[in-house]
């Protein structure tokens, strides 16, 4: 490739990527718009509570229990060496309610509820569904898109403090019951060490955010699918890989902008 | 849409929950948001602040009584304190605060050590006594520059 | 091309429509008038853009330049409230695009739902009315994917016609069906059209229903159109169209003689 192909290619690309989030910003303000604009799909918003956050339960709790029995046991190996491990309960609870917490249960509910979000919505583009639907006058925004979009972002915060709870839970069963900690030390260390504002209310914005994130690029890769089984597939898989993606690099921002104090 | 009795219950009974558990790690598991709020300010001077940080805990023989709200420079550069103290507690006019440490490397906090007076501390006044942080490392600074003058360990242990 | 005088009343008009797909032209000034009461069939080989014209009598696609008008509306002017128009159409579409999600009772009750203000009893009873109409007993609990190929077109059918429309579109509705249940979509398009007066637009390769079915036909040749009840054109002179109706007789003969063979 010559350099000059090697720039347009460049700028091509770069073309793309604007065009892209600019047709996301309007598909974000289109189905905010449905959300609040009547008519209103109470019961269609409780469905999709249903499907991404009940049918998500299980693999947040289990998760959340097993990394919270690697960060109790990982945790005490290292701080018993310096015999600190009475701060066991501020380790885990920091790295669960600043990090791990918001962030693997984005990464989860992604795999589980975002994947299916965005394949059940690109299956029906290919069959048509989303016209027929036009056909009748519903607009597909106001009866697919916006219960989707919206339960996904109310959905997040409270799976990511289940993830959070499973996860002390894990580091509690390990730290108190295996390693015999005292119950008191363990939890004192973690209750004063995780402050409300910025350790808590980081957390929350972080879900929120990434529930928005999660939902959003669903939607919007379902929605815009090309209509074959082929489309389907690869709306699923692009779903979860830029999802994932950014999440962790808006982590990154959030956890740098928000400024956690140490 | 078509109503699903036992799946909207599920549903139901899983925000629920989930309100709750966001409830449950906001206000129980860390510290509670709103156990200082109404307290009295009150501000004291240091030599050396060194290791106390903002939002650090203040003490009265290991009891909490209140948190550091901002540290900075008075205009003859010492380290100016102000604290925010739980409204319940009256402090004499004499009281005295010390920078400590828990444990060996752990966290500054401040501690308060009652005086006897019968003049209490009014929200917005300077406590007047005052210890300063000790910083470890000068500490083991002037240690080490003893061994150094003195020669070997054990001569200096036996003097 | 061929500009006939409308002597017949013309229930949707297309007027130098032209349509074109990243840079493949589909329609060149496409023109031609659908009439009124009557069956109408658009033939065509696969990518003459059967499914396109339909799409744009909805309005679902607008065209690069021309007019479709529907019941004297024009679809491609954006001051005519589609709503209004699509609320005259009812459309069948290839796959059904029934929702997955719905029971056929639900889908069939959406549109009454979101357009009407029937209680729950005249919805069910209007649902069941359809329903008995397309010969469908027992099947308003079941899903979608629970019917068969030949049951799932006739919901469909009772999903498009639900609202009682005046047009009704059919995408491919012979397509993939067994004998049996071809036959019986033919007996209700025609039920349809006889009894209630709707105008049918039905898109299909299938020659046979076409020329027991149609009281016109719609060629679609690349480049231009040919237009003229379906016996005229099967005798046509014009050798495309000649060529067209052959090809599909050669599959017939080639057919007889496996037939036979066996």
């Amino acid at each position: 490739m010559t350099p000059v192909a090697l720039v347009r290619e460049l700028g091509f690309r770069a073309i793309r990527v604007v065009a892209e989030l600019g047709s996301m910003l309007l598909f974000t303000l289109s189905f905010l718009r449905a959300a609040v604009v009547p008519p209103l799909r109470p019961q269609r918003f409780v469905d999709e509570i249903y499907n991404l956050g009940v049918l998500s339960l299980v693999i947040v709790g289990v998760s959340g229990f097993a990394v919270g029995m690697v960060l109790g046991l990982q945790g005490y190996n290292t701080l018993v060496r310096f015999g600190a491990e009475g701060s066991l309960g501020a380790v885990v609870g920091l790295s669960l309610v600043r990090e791990l917490g918001p962030v693997l249960t984005a990464l989860l509910v992604t795999g589980r509820a975002g994947s299916a979000t965005a394949a059940e919505i690109s299956s029906m583009v290919t069959s048509e569904q989303l016209d027929g639907l036009r056909m009748m006058s519903v607009d597909p925004m106001d009866i697919v898109v916006a219960p989707k979009a919206i339960a996904m972002i109310f959905v997040m915060p409270i799976l990511t403090s289940l993830f959070v709870l499973a996860g002390l839970l894990g580091a509690y069963f390990i730290g108190v019951g295996l390693m015999g900690l005292d119950a008191g030390v363990f939890l004192s260390s973690l209750k004063s060490s995780i402050r409300f504002a910025d350790d808590i209310g980081g957390c929350y914005l972080k879900a929120l955010i990434f529930g928005f994130l999660a939902g959003l690029i669903a939607t919007f890769r379902g929605y815009h699918a090309t209509p074959t089984a082929a489309g389907v597939s690869a709306a699923t898989t692009s779903t979860v890989v830029v999802t994932s993606v950014a999440v962790l690099i808006g982590d990154y921002f959030l956890t740098a902008l928000w400024g956690f104090q140490i | 849409m078509s109503r699903s009795p036992l799946r909207d219950l599920i549903a139901g009974v899983f925000v629920v929950i989930g309100l709750a558990a966001v409830a449950f790690l906001a206000f129980r598991v860390g510290e509670t948001p709103f156990e200082h709020r109404g307290g009295f300010p009150l501000f004291a001077t240091f030599d050396e602040v060194a290791g106390l940080k903002d939002r650090a805990p203040v003490d009265i023989a290991g009891v909490r009584v209140g948190r550091v709200t901002s540290i900075g420079l008075d205009e003859n550069y010492r380290a100016r304190v102000a604290m925010d103290i739980d409204p319940k507690v009256e402090l004499p006019a004499d009281t005295s605060a010390s920078i400590v440490t828990s444990g060996l490397l752990g966290d500054r906090y401040i501690s308060l050590q009652l005086g006897g007076d019968t003049e209490i501390l009014k929200p917005g006044e300077e406590i007047g006594f005052t210890e300063s942080a000790v910083v470890l490392e000068r500490l083991l600074g002037k240690f080490a520059g003893n061994f150094g003058s003195t020669g070997e360990p054990s001569k200096t242990e036996g003097q | 091309m061929m500009d006939r005088p409308a002597s017949f009343d013309a229930h949707v008009r297309f007027d130098r429509v032209h349509m074109a797909f990243d840079g493949r032209t589909v329609f060149d000034s496409l023109s031609c008038a659908f009439p009124r009461g009557r069956i109408t069939v658009v033939l065509g080989g696969s990518g003459s853009g059967k499914s396109t014209l339909l799409r744009l009598i909805g309005g679902l696609i607008q065209p690069e330049a021309g007019r479709v008008e529907v019941a004297g509306h024009d679809v491609t002017d954006p001051h005519t409230s589609l709503a209004e128009v699509r609320s005259r159409i009812g459309m069948l579409f290839q796959h059904g695009a029934l929702l997955d999600s719905l029971s056929v009772f639900d889908n069939l009750a959406l549109p009454l739902r979101e357009h009407t203000d029937l209680d729950r009893a005249a919805i069910a009873q209007a649902v069941r009315a359809q329903l008995d109409a397309v010969g469908l007993g027992n099947v308003e609990g079941l899903l979608p994917g629970q019917l068969s190929g030949g049951m799932l077109r006739r919901a469909a059918l009772a999903r498009a016609i639900i609202r009682s429309p005046e047009i009704l579109l059919c995408d491919e509705p012979f397509s993939g069906l067994d004998p049996a249940s071809l036959k019986r979509i033919e007996i209700l398009l025609t039920r349809i059209n006889r009894q209630r007066g709707i105008t049918l637009i039905v898109v299909s390769h299938h020659i046979a229903s076409t020329l027991r079915l149609a009281d016109q036909a719609l060629l679609l040749l690349p480049g231009r159109s040919v237009c003229g009840p379906p016996a005229a054109l099967r005798s046509s002179s014009d050798p495309e169209v000649a060529d067209f109706f052959d090809e599909e007789l050669d599959v017939e003969a080639l057919d007889r003689e496996e037939r036979a063979a066996t």
